[in-house]
């Protein structure tokens, strides 16, 4: 059995984020990266399958730059088996960094039976490429999953969507997966796995090796920008009797009209 | 002029306000809805109102359920039989998981999650946050055509002074094609409080409340907008609420996107809890109390009167 | 010349930091407030190889060096520094093996360390005797085919829960350090008593009582080295424990600056943030010039234990100066938490009431004094 599972490095979430001076994208050389929170679901649910199906592969994947390769060496100390990483630039569109999962996929030689990803990276928390690449490898797909049940070759999974409820699917391998928070609770890398990482085999290919040129931008980024500051607050005077009723409805309908948070 | 097609859900058989929002802004272009499914004349109606100029129902077997695959097979053999320059969505639970996969049925870029855009020439330009909103970037689509673009509800608002569509309404047989991943049963959430930490909304009681059993009052305000109560350390500690409630650098680190506080003065222990909440409401008596420094919108008066009225302005919003 | 870390180190540490955040730092003040013992998070530690750290390679341990230990006791101290102190006693205990032990013994006493979770316990201290470690009493007499031990030792770490002790006792008081010898005695003896919890200012999660030796019997072959060379074997170890000791100092003032850092630049005072205020600006800079200082004596300390100089003197600047300016970093850190600082609802006078204790165990400031001068006199 095959998995692949796909991460994103990202940056910290206790990080500053700080646009570059043109605004083309934001400073990455202060920041620490982390391996995306949502893909540790991701990895584990890959070895808690691997525990079970002591046969199975798993192989981590990841687009992006060369100058700190964090997330995959977590993978591997947390138990991956090995790697592959795309040489890329920080700021590729969901587009291309699906085409270039799949490139890397296919060019590993191993049919994959199950793909597992984070449901979102947390740095243009755009939630395409799972789908994207679903579609691309033609293989049905599952996000925002909560729960995982692998018997033979279907899993049984719960998808959350708004108000908590959960969706369960029943889905046949070959498939892809989308994890999310809750999904399991992540190991830590042991200091033996961090050793024997080391030793763990990483295969490094650059864009043009699995066929991504700028051709394949579909989205693109301009004007980065810090948010405009938090104004002062609002203070209304509802001490008289009189005006609460029409205090509480003007700030109610602050909420909504201003504020967007009901 | 854009030809543009905007996808709708329904809720309980209405479209999603995030469509309203999306057809007001989208005024002075040729705009469509596609819905999967029936829909009421009533309701072509409000789509009419909002400048729909036809609204396609697609209707087929194996689409009575959302499936990712289903869904996408449906809306990509319609928008292939006409040509549209780009498609809308909200970025729903829903859109969020289909549009990605039906842009990349046209080999498509999607712009996901867009707060606000303009249309000038007919052509999309967008402001979308990235890195959890502690950024804000200008985004534009480029390559094969239609364009994708997934609009956040509540993001735009609606518009006034609306130009109202044609709003002709065509059934179209739509095929959901080969389904693999389908929804076996939906199951509702176990309970409609959610935990604090994970809470969208909390309305958290302080000392003022002097009793438990005045915690009612925010428990049926908490009700009406589906928030979970919680409570300042200083009503736990006068034994009013129970420390799984407590907000603050002793209990729960909250970031729920409103967070109405009522009766807290706001010490710096509470504050350390809840500071990260996207929107803080407070309501105390004392004009001068700290919790007003914090809050986006502070109301001075008392909070056994104030809160029921909330209460009910709040359903009147939600047309509860 | 190099002071980064390796690639590998900033790894290790990252996971130990994760640790302390995860595991450590939500429940080190319940621990301290009920002086318990945090025996699953120790076992969890050990779980990731974050404990026993000494152990080298060929007994089952991870091989590390003494940089790598003083990173993750540093790491995991910024957790706890009295987590940290159950924690590190395990290696204080077999450090004595390590470096005074055949290779039998080593496998005997290490390598079950490293395949199920144990724990350690180092007697050495007295009723009577403290910084007088010479003058122990504790007495070990030849008992034919083993020895027999009698005496009684003080503020024993981990000795609640201990699989194994290393006990120093001496063949004759008038012997003076000549006389004293290391032994490991299985925890499960006949004649061990124990001694009840102490009741402690700061460390209270950390298990620490009276051990008492009633004519405990200990196989021959439990004695390390030959009779009499305990004292050398003590001196050893306080060579690389003290670099260790002072990073659980290290660790903690780290902790108190960061959360220094943070609240002053929340807390608002005359209508600005504290960190605005010159006064404030001063102690955390204080913080920060005391820290790195500290970690670079820490670092150096350890270094030349890898590469087998000797450390002595470094080592006792390291744990002077880092565990007195843990004292100072976290008084301060109270002190800019004002009010708040001194109520139990904030993390920083639990930091001050563990930092006291670094400047007395394992060699209190003055006999790391004492120990300086002699090697800068002689």
């Amino acid at each position: 059995m095959n998995i692949f599972v796909c991460v994103k490095q990202v940056p910290d979430t206790e990080t500053k984020i700080t646009p570059t001076a043109d605004g083309s994208f934001i400073e990455t050389n202060s920041i620490k990266w982390i391996m995306n929170p949502y893909d540790e679901f991701a990895v584990e649910q890959a070895l808690l399958v691997k525990a079970s199906n002591p046969a199975a592969n798993v192989t981590v994947v990841r687009v992006g730059s060369v100058k700190d390769t964090e997330a995959l060496r977590t993978a591997m100390a947390m138990g991956a088996d090995d790697a592959i990483l795309v040489e890329a630039q920080d700021n590729l569109d969901s587009y291309s960094i699906a085409k270039a999962l799949k490139g890397a996929i296919e060019k590993s030689g191993k049919k994959p039976d199950m793909i597992l990803t984070g449901k979102q990276a947390i740095d243009d928390d755009a939630l395409q490429v799972p789908q994207v690449l679903a579609q691309m490898l033609d293989l049905p797909s599952v996000s925002v999953i909560v729960g995982f049940e692998l018997s033979g070759s279907t899993v049984k999974v719960k998808r959350e969507i708004e108000g908590g409820a959960l969706e369960v699917y029943a889905v046949n391998t070959p498939c892809l997966l989308a994890a999310n928070k809750g999904l399991n609770t992540p190991r830590y890398a042991s200091l033996p796995g961090i050793m024997k990482a080391k030793k763990k085999p990483l295969a490094q290919y650059s864009l043009s090796d699995v066929g991504v040129t700028d051709a394949d931008r579909r989205v693109k980024y301009s004007g980065f920008r810090l948010p405009p500051e938090k104004p002062a607050g609002k203070k209304f005077d509802a001490t008289d009797a009189a005006k609460q009723k029409e205090v509480v409805a003007q700030v109610v309908g602050l909420l909504r009209t201003e504020a967007k948070v009901i | 002029m854009a030809n543009v097609l905007v996808f709708t859900e329904l809720h309980d058989g209405k479209v999603k306000p995030v469509t309203l929002e999306i057809l007001g802004k989208l005024a002075g272009q040729t705009t469509d809805v596609a819905v999967i499914g029936d829909l009421s004349s009533e309701e072509v109606a409000v789509l009419a109102k909002h400048g729909a100029a036809n609204v396609h129902k697609l209707k087929g077997s194996n689409l009575d359920k959302y499936s990712p695959e289903g869904y996408a097979n449906a809306l990509a053999n319609f928008i292939k039989s006409k040509s549209y320059d780009y498609v809308f969505g909200g970025a729903t639970s829903m859109g969020k998981d289909l549009l990605p996969r039906l842009a990349t049925q046209f080999d498509a870029g999607l712009a996901s999650d867009v707060v606000n855009f303009t249309m000038d020439g007919g052509v999309f330009a967008g402001t979308r946050p990235l890195f959890a909103g502690k950024c804000l970037a200008k985004v534009e689509l480029t390559g094969p055509k239609p364009h994708f673009v997934s609009i956040r509800p509540n993001a735009l608002g609606m518009t006034e002074g609306l130009t109202a569509g044609a709003g002709a309404a065509h059934d179209v047989a739509a095929d959901a094609g080969n389904i693999r991943a389908a929804i076996a049963e939906i199951v509702k959430a176990a309970s409609s409080k959610v935990d604090l930490t994970e809470a969208n909304i909390i309305v958290s009681g302080g000392r003022a409340m002097k009793s438990a059993e005045n915690f009612k009052i925010l428990e049926e305000l908490a009700d009406t907008i589906g928030a979970t109560v919680g409570a300042s350390r200083a009503a736990v500690d006068s034994g009013f609420a129970p420390h799984a409630m407590q907000v603050g650098q002793t209990g729960k680190t909250v970031a729920p996107s409103l967070y109405i506080a009522c009766g807290i003065s706001g010490a710096i222990q509470h504050l350390a809890g809840m500071r990260t909440s996207k929107v803080i409401v407070a309501i105390n008596t004392d004009p001068d109390a700290p919790i007003f420094t914090k809050a986006d919108y502070g109301i001075v008066g008392d909070l056994f009167t104030i809160v029921p009225i909330m209460k009910e302005e709040f359903k009147k919003l939600l047309g509860k | 010349m190099e002071f980064g870390l390796t690639q590998e180190q900033i790894e290790i540490k990252e996971l130990a930091l994760k640790f302390s955040r995860n595991e450590i730092i939500p429940v080190a003040a319940q621990f301290d407030e009920e002086g318990k013992f945090p025996k699953d998070i120790f076992k969890k530690a050990w779980e990731l190889g974050l404990i026993n750290t000494c152990i080298p390679a060929e007994y089952g341990g991870a091989g590390f060096s003494a940089l790598d230990s003083v990173i993750i006791s540093e790491a995991l101290s910024y957790g706890c520094m009295g987590f940290n102190t159950s924690f590190m006693a395990n290696d204080l205990a077999l450090l004595p093996i390590v470096l005074g032990g055949n290779d039998e013994q080593k496998k005997k006493f290490l390598t079950p360390f490293t395949t199920e979770f144990r724990v350690a316990s180092f007697c050495l201290t007295e009723p009577g005797n403290g910084s007088d470690a010479a003058g122990i009493k504790t007495s070990v007499k030849d008992g034919g085919d083993h020895w027999i031990i009698n005496g009684e030792k003080m503020w024993i770490t981990n000795a609640g829960y201990a699989d194994l002790f290393v006990v120093y006792a001496t063949l004759d008081p008038a012997l003076k350090h000549k006389g004293i010898c290391a032994l490991v005695v299985d925890g499960k003896t006949e004649g061990i008593v124990l001694g009840k919890k102490e009741d402690k200012m700061g460390h209270r999660s950390s298990d620490t009582r009276g051990v008492r030796f009633n004519n405990v019997k200990v196989p021959k072959e439990n004695m390390l080295g030959n009779p009499g060379d305990g004292w050398s074997i003590a001196m050893n170890t306080l060579d690389h424990s003290r670099p260790l000791v002072a990073s659980s100092a290290l660790g903690g003032a780290q902790r108190a600056m960061d959360l220094s850092i943070q609240y002053s630049k929340e807390r608002i005072q005359f209508g600005v943030p504290l960190a605005k205020h010159q006064a404030i600006q001063f102690m955390i800079a204080e913080m920060g010039m005391k820290i790195e200082a500290s970690r670079l004596l820490i670092h150096k300390a350890a270094w030349l234990c890898d590469q087998g100089i000797r450390n002595t003197e470094i080592a006792s600047y390291a744990k002077a100066f880092a565990s007195d300016s843990c004292m100072q970093i976290t008084t301060d850190a109270v002190q800019i938490y004002g009010g708040y600082g001194y109520s139990k609802e904030y993390p920083v006078e639990k930091l001050m009431r563990d930092a006291k204790l670094i400047q007395i165990y394992e060699g209190t400031s003055q006999i790391q004094r004492l120990v300086m001068a002699r090697e800068l006199l002689k």
